[in-house]
């Protein structure tokens, strides 16, 4: 047990310090750092004196430790375009790319599981027929496409939505929300529905799996028989008998939203993360890029580890397997 | 089978073709209608693609043959739209019909060079792995394990920025292509990978393997004469499975900006270069390829599923 933990965060450390490799080779190879920093009329000593400064002179496993040692201390340094800092510009960021993801996941929770339940409990009805299709059409179109197709629709011939943007933003601290204001909630609602369709589509179909499953067995057919109302047998047995792996899948699914919120965000012009990652590489904002890159595979590794940690702590049949 | 001489000299007879036809893939094909429609789709579309100069009204990218005065011209049946432009014309004036079948050329182009590559990657690491096994095997899987923890498209995505950036800004066009396909084939090879692995280590231990062992053959041709063959039956199932992901990745790649250049569109490029004049008024230039788009990997995925069912329920 104690040796599965270890070589998991083991693991973990060795993806990041890869992660970390590819960021720091992103730095020191593309392109010049110097000349990215200062003007053109720089002169050539002015420049060797500042090469000298920042460490670019040192051997390359010397700057990489000073290079492990700034990120660590959150110095990602200044973004070639924006000629700001890196770490600043991701504060301002995060907060819409965690807006939206959360509302997203809160939205494929709770009209997934409602239509999941729906789809078990009539199985023949026609309106179950038509949510299993219509999921087997939404898993098979690209996100940007469901994207477009909303801003066509409710954007450019309704004019109910706006298209693109966060709205009007209020500033709590360092954290600027658009929960609190009309216009940044209708600005909320296309990015945030294009974001949780997928998810929504698999916790549906997940949701109903796991229901039928658990209907046919026989704890429930006692209950039915003992003549609990089907209310109570329905909710109160099978459906919270089914949540376990739909909070697991959902807890794993939590990186996939941040991943697609790049895609949404592009297409919203939503000012997030995603949308910062994608502009960085198409001006080789080499700070940004690299900062996203450690940043999301952090977030990734956590994920995954706690997951796996987790379910070590919850099945014990995991724990004899394991323990060899 | 019972061998009797007139049955042998009935399907004799009935040739090759007719023996196609009744077989059990054949079968299923033709007992499912919506199967059917997806086969009938792709075929249309490989074709379009495959003679994508005959089948267009106009070369889009003759510039002798377009003109801007016929700039924004709308689908034929509406008002103000002109016949020899049965989907309308973009911002410079080209078909959007043409665009849209050389657009699907070059979109069915790169999902399946992505396929092929990544098959060809997956299939060798696997075979590898499984045959030589020990620390080769270990590391392969463990760089497949963390791969799989985060999703294809994110893969794709950060290692056609990461090749991008290497590359240096404006990346030309032709290497531009290189680099979409490297990123997506480098996205999609672990589950071939896995597959093939764990049939190797199954066919590995059977006589035929140890026999040629015995009999002195080398490690590599063991691998690819004995236990290539035995293992193609699930690559060609990931592979149409696979060929719909390649697809939607290439184009969402193309419409973030980081796929195939805007002088050769693949439909991803078509549908971001129409997303600017969909609020002027202009949706057939982004819808019709956006439609064409989703078609296009709608069906691609049902053959997938189908073949998936006939060929190997266990991949479900």
């Amino acid at each position: 047990m104690i040796s599965l933990i270890f070589s998991r965060v083991l693991q973990s450390f060795v993806v990041m310090l890869g992660v970390a490799i590819i960021a720091f080779s992103l730095f020191t190879y593309v392109g010049d750092p110097i000349s990215n920093l200062v003007g053109i009329q720089t002169s050539a000593e002015k420049r060797a004196q500042l090469r000298e400064s920042l460490g670019l002179n040192d051997p390359v496993p010397v700057q990489f430790v000073h290079f492990i040692d700034r990120v660590l201390h959150l110095e990602f340094g200044i973004s070639y375009q924006q000629k700001r800092k890196v770490s600043t510009i991701i504060a301002e960021r995060l907060p819409a790319t965690l807006e939206l993801s959360f509302v997203s996941a809160l939205l494929a929770l709770f009209i997934g599981i409602p239509m999941g339940v729906y789809t078990a409990l009539h199985r023949e009805s026609w309106l179950s027929h038509i949510m299993l299709s219509a999921s087997l059409v939404g898993v098979s179109l690209p996100t940007f496409l469901i994207g477009i197709l909303l801003i066509f629709v409710f954007a450019v011939n309704l004019h109910w939505l706006p298209s693109f943007g966060r709205g009007q933003v209020v500033q709590i601290g360092f954290w600027s929300t658009g929960l609190l204001t009309a216009s940044g909630l209708k600005a909320l609602i296309m990015p945030a529905i294009t974001l949780a369709l997928f998810q929504m589509t698999l916790i549906m179909r997940l949701v109903r799996a796991e229901m039928l499953e658990v209907l046919r067995s026989d704890y429930i057919k006692f209950a039915r028989a003992r003549g609990l109302s089907d209310r109570m047998v329905n909710f109160g047995y099978a459906l919270m008998n089914t949540l376990v792996p739909v909070i697991t899948i959902t807890g794993l699914q939590l990186g996939s939203i941040i991943a697609f919120a790049i895609i949404t965000e592009t297409v919203f012009q939503w000012p997030g993360l995603g949308l910062m990652f994608v502009q960085a590489i198409n001006e080789v904002d080499i700070p940004v890029m690299s900062t996203y890159l450690m940043l999301i595979a952090l977030f990734f590794v956590i994920i995954n580890l706690v997951v796996d940690l987790l379910y070590y702590l919850v099945d014990p049949r995991l724990r004899v397997k394991g323990g060899r | 089978m019972s061998d009797t001489p007139l049955q042998n000299r009935a399907t004799t007879e009935a040739g090759p073709l007719r023996r196609l036809w009744d077989n059990d893939l054949a079968y299923s094909f033709r007992r499912s209608k919506v199967t059917m429609l997806a086969g009938l789709i792709t075929l249309i579309y490989v074709l379009a693609a495959i003679f994508a100069p005959w089948v267009a009204p106009h070369d889009p990218y003759d510039l002798a043959h377009t003109s801007v005065l016929d700039a924004f011209l709308p689908p034929a049946w509406l008002e103000g739209g002109d016949p020899r432009y049965l989907l309308g014309t973009d911002n410079v004036g080209r078909g959007v019909l043409s665009t849209i079948i050389y657009g699907s050329r070059i979109s069915l182009g790169v999902g399946l060079a992505a396929v092929f590559i990544s098959a060809t990657l997956g299939v060798t690491l696997g075979l590898v792995s499984g045959y030589i096994g020990g620390r080769t095997d270990a590391v392969i899987m463990r760089i497949a394990e963390v791969q799989l923890s985060f999703p294809d498209i994110l893969i794709a995505l950060l290692i056609d920025g990461i090749i991008r950036s290497f590359l240096g800004p404006g990346v030309h066009e032709h290497i531009a292509f290189v680099v979409v396909i490297t990123a997506i084939s480098l996205a999609y090879w672990v589950q071939y990978a896995r597959t093939v692995r764990s049939t190797t280590m199954v066919e590995k231990g059977k006589e035929y393997v140890q026999a040629a062992r015995v009999a002195g053959k080398s490690p590599a041709y063991i691998m690819l004469r004995h236990l290539l063959p035995n293992v193609m039956g699930p690559v060609l199932v990931i592979a149409t499975i696979s060929l719909a992901l390649a697809i939607i990745t290439e184009a969402t790649l193309s419409f973030l900006g980081v796929g195939v250049p805007p002088t050769q569109p693949s439909l991803g490029t078509l549908i971001r270069v129409g997303n600017d004049f969909l609020f002027s008024g202009e949706w057939w230039i982004t819808m019709f390829p956006g439609a064409a788009l989703a078609i296009m990997g709608l069906s691609v995925n049902l053959l997938g599923d189908w073949l998936r069912d006939a060929l190997n329920p266990k991949l479900r």
